[in-house]
């Protein structure tokens, strides 16, 4: 068996909060991702799934554990030593536009990437950003066109040219088709698809948005208020979600069907996500959680095993769920 | 039969720009019926809250102009008022919740004086039968210890306890139509569950109408009646929601239909709709989805498709045959 690309090991990041108390914003979080898959992580916002991605790029420094590239633990690397591993893991945003330098023209912006990591000098250096933006569907007209001047999904093809640029492995994607239109979003989709295909890119791909998720992604984590609550392949994920949390959130994701939107069944769960400056003891679930006994108060409920893929933290799970969410709807 | 609550006649929402006048809203029509549930959906602007904002009489003129043959709110002409009587209809007998309810609700004044405001104003109650009436409002909304958080902020409250306060405030005159604007978008699901179920109950509670601007499919599914697809400022296709949903009947809809992943399907690719939305400032001679249209035929080359009535109640404006394109279910 090969190593995984990347290997994220009891993450945690905590902020000073207010009265000495520190918010535990990620707060032990594990997993790995492959070569060329896509890992979705969701949950409300809140929960730390971004703090999550931004602390495996080394942007926001992790309060303690490791992250393994290529067997070396970047966590632990100065920002110099960081350098290379920069080039390999890369991130795009949400709002692309303001990810993007407004007094620099898009060629720029895609040489400026290639220049900082001496990628294709001198009379490479041109075809080379012609290629890449060809590679992501942008016209060569828009080369001196600036990011003001580019609608919401150019401006996301740009900021995925920009990590392209330099060859990654990874690319941590922060929501980034959120702020775009359902036909656009299709699109960036589609784009991401096909540059996974043809370069053999990993994805972390965060997003709220569980329809997106189960489209793009290999496996799925579901995060709540700083922890994995569980983790397994989509299938399983969407076939039998064995935390009360996935299946309270894949429930309340409207589908487009009106006959099925007004029988399926439907978790809705009480109230909001509690302050991470001061998490429920016990399962941090437990305040909303439909089916809390007592011992979820006691107990951090360690990780039970539904099969080699699949995992879940909640002491009330005793098997694999043996029906579908979407159960009886045929296509 | 009685008359609908609400009839649209030939809206034109439109602003002067250096480029030339944008055609934000270019001759929509359409009826609500009281107690009913319309979605408006379509893209970015695509004239869903220019709609809504033209029939709350919102937009500034100038650098606006709203014309319409017809624009009826529950017998009265709304393009006759005065800004003076039509701050009697506004929140009175037509309220708005928008997206974002950080930006709607005043950040200085305690969530109890806003709602006592809109009471007072429109109700005429006395100081302590508002307060008494606020403290209703908020405790049927699902506020907890609404009591003690009538003197709170809205920084103090969370995204969806914010939302339910608008929600309060909005009802709080009991009125007849209800605009809610992208309500729930910036929510997380788990509490755009809860908001949504609050709002189903508590417009039949009161026989409110509802029009409820979305871009989700999902939810217009779940909420509506009816429904209207809007694109460059006009409807493309109206009709009951079974029918739009199962039998899209415009090019647009069964693009927006193809486009969007559904968590309740696996696998296959997602199908986008290239392109662009038209500039609005520029003339349409045909139909402004046609450059994006996957389903377009000869006839749509020549000349612009009208709205007609389909099947009974359905209508579209689509010269392409799309039958048997979207799978058919039940």
């Amino acid at each position: 068996m090969t190593s995984p690309l990347l290997q994220v090991e009891n993450l945690c990041v905590s902020f000073p909060g207010t009265g000495g108390a520190r918010v535990r914003a990620v707060d032990g979080v594990s997993f790995t991702i492959e070569r060329g898959k896509t890992l979705g992580l969701v949950g409300e916002s809140g929960c730390g799934k971004s703090t999550t991605g931004y602390s495996l790029l080394q942007l926001i420094k992790p309060t303690s554990g490791r992250v393994i590239v290529d067997g070396i633990d970047i966590a632990s690397l100065s920002r110099r030593e960081m350098r290379p591993y920069r080039r390999r893991l890369q991130i795009i945003f949400q709002d692309a536009a303001a990810s993007l330098d407004p007094r620099m023209s898009v060629g720029d912006l895609i040489g400026e990437a290639l220049d900082i990591h001496g990628l294709a000098r001198g009379t490479a250096r041109l075809p080379r950003i012609r290629k890449l933006l060809d590679l992501v569907g942008i016209p060569a007209r828009l080369l001196q066109r600036f990011p003001h001047e580019l609608s919401g999904g150019q401006a996301q093809r740009v900021a995925i040219c920009r990590a392209l640029a330099v060859e990654p492995m990874l690319i941590v994607c922060d929501e980034p088709v959120s702020a775009l239109d359902v036909s656009i979003q299709a699109q960036i989709i589609n784009l991401m698809q096909d540059l996974q295909k043809e370069l053999g890119l990993a994805y972390l791909f965060i997003s709220h948005d569980l329809s997106v998720v189960r489209h793009i992604s290999d496996r799925i984590a579901v995060m709540y208020l700083g922890r994995i609550v569980e983790t397994a392949d989509k299938h399983e994920i969407f076939g039998s979600a064995a935390h009360p949390y996935t299946k309270a959130l894949l429930s309340a994701v409207p589908v487009p069907d009106p006959d099925m939107e007004r029988t399926r069944e439907r978790i809705v769960l009480r109230g909001d996500l509690p302050s991470p400056a001061n998490p429920p003891s016990g399962c941090r679930f437990r305040t909303r959680c439909p089916v809390p006994i007592d011992d979820c108060a006691q107990i951090d409920p360690p990780w039970k095993t539904l099969s080699e893929t699949h995992h879940a933290a909640c002491i009330r799970i005793q098997g694999i769920p043996e029906t579908s969410l979407f159960e009886g709807v045929r296509y | 039969m009685t008359s609908p609550l609400l009839t649209v006649n030939n809206l034109r929402t439109s602003f002067r720009s250096d480029r030339g006048t944008v055609r934000a809203v270019d001759g929509v029509s359409f009826t609500l019926n009281r107690g009913e549930i319309l979605g408006l959906v379509g893209e970015s602007g695509s004239g869903k809250s220019m709609t809504a904002m033209s029939i709350m009489r919102l937009i500034p003129e100038p650098p606006g102009s709203v014309e319409a043959d017809e624009l009826r709110f529950d017998g009265i002409d709304l393009l006759a008022l005065s800004e003076r009587q039509m701050l009697d209809v506004r929140a009175a007998r037509i309220a708005m919740i928008f997206q974002d309810p950080m930006r709607s609700l005043n950040p200085v004044l305690s969530v109890g004086r806003q709602l006592t405001e809109t009471l007072r104003r429109h109700l005429a109650l006395d100081g302590a039968a508002a307060r008494r009436r606020a403290i209703e409002l908020l405790e049927m909304v699902g506020i907890p210890m609404a009591k003690s958080r009538l003197g709170a902020y809205p920084h103090e409250f969370s995204g969806g306890m914010r939302q339910r306060v608008m929600i309060a405030i909005a009802l709080s005159c009991n009125p007849s139509l209800l605009i809610a604007d992208e309500a729930t978008t910036a929510l997380d699901v788990t509490v755009q569950a809860q908001i949504v179920d609050l709002i189903k109950t508590l417009v039949k509670d009161i026989g409110a109408s509802v029009i409820w601007i979305s871009h989700d499919l999902g939810l217009v599914a779940n909420l509506c009646d009816r429904v209207n697809v809007m694109y460059a400022g006009r409807i493309v296709e109206s009709g009951p929601i079974r029918d739009v949903f199962y039998r899209p009947s415009h090019g647009y809809t069964l693009g927006l239909m193809s486009c969007t992943p559904r968590i309740d399907l696996v696998g296959e690719r997602l199908r986008p709709i290239e392109g662009l939305p038209p500039d609005l400032s520029r003339p349409m001679t045909l139909c402004p989805f046609l450059p994006r249209c996957a389903h377009s035929v000869d006839r749509c080359r020549t000349e612009r498709p009208a709205l007609i009535e389909e099947q009974p109640a359905h209508w579209a404006s689509c010269f392409a045959d799309l039958t048997g394109s979207w799978r058919q279910t039940t």
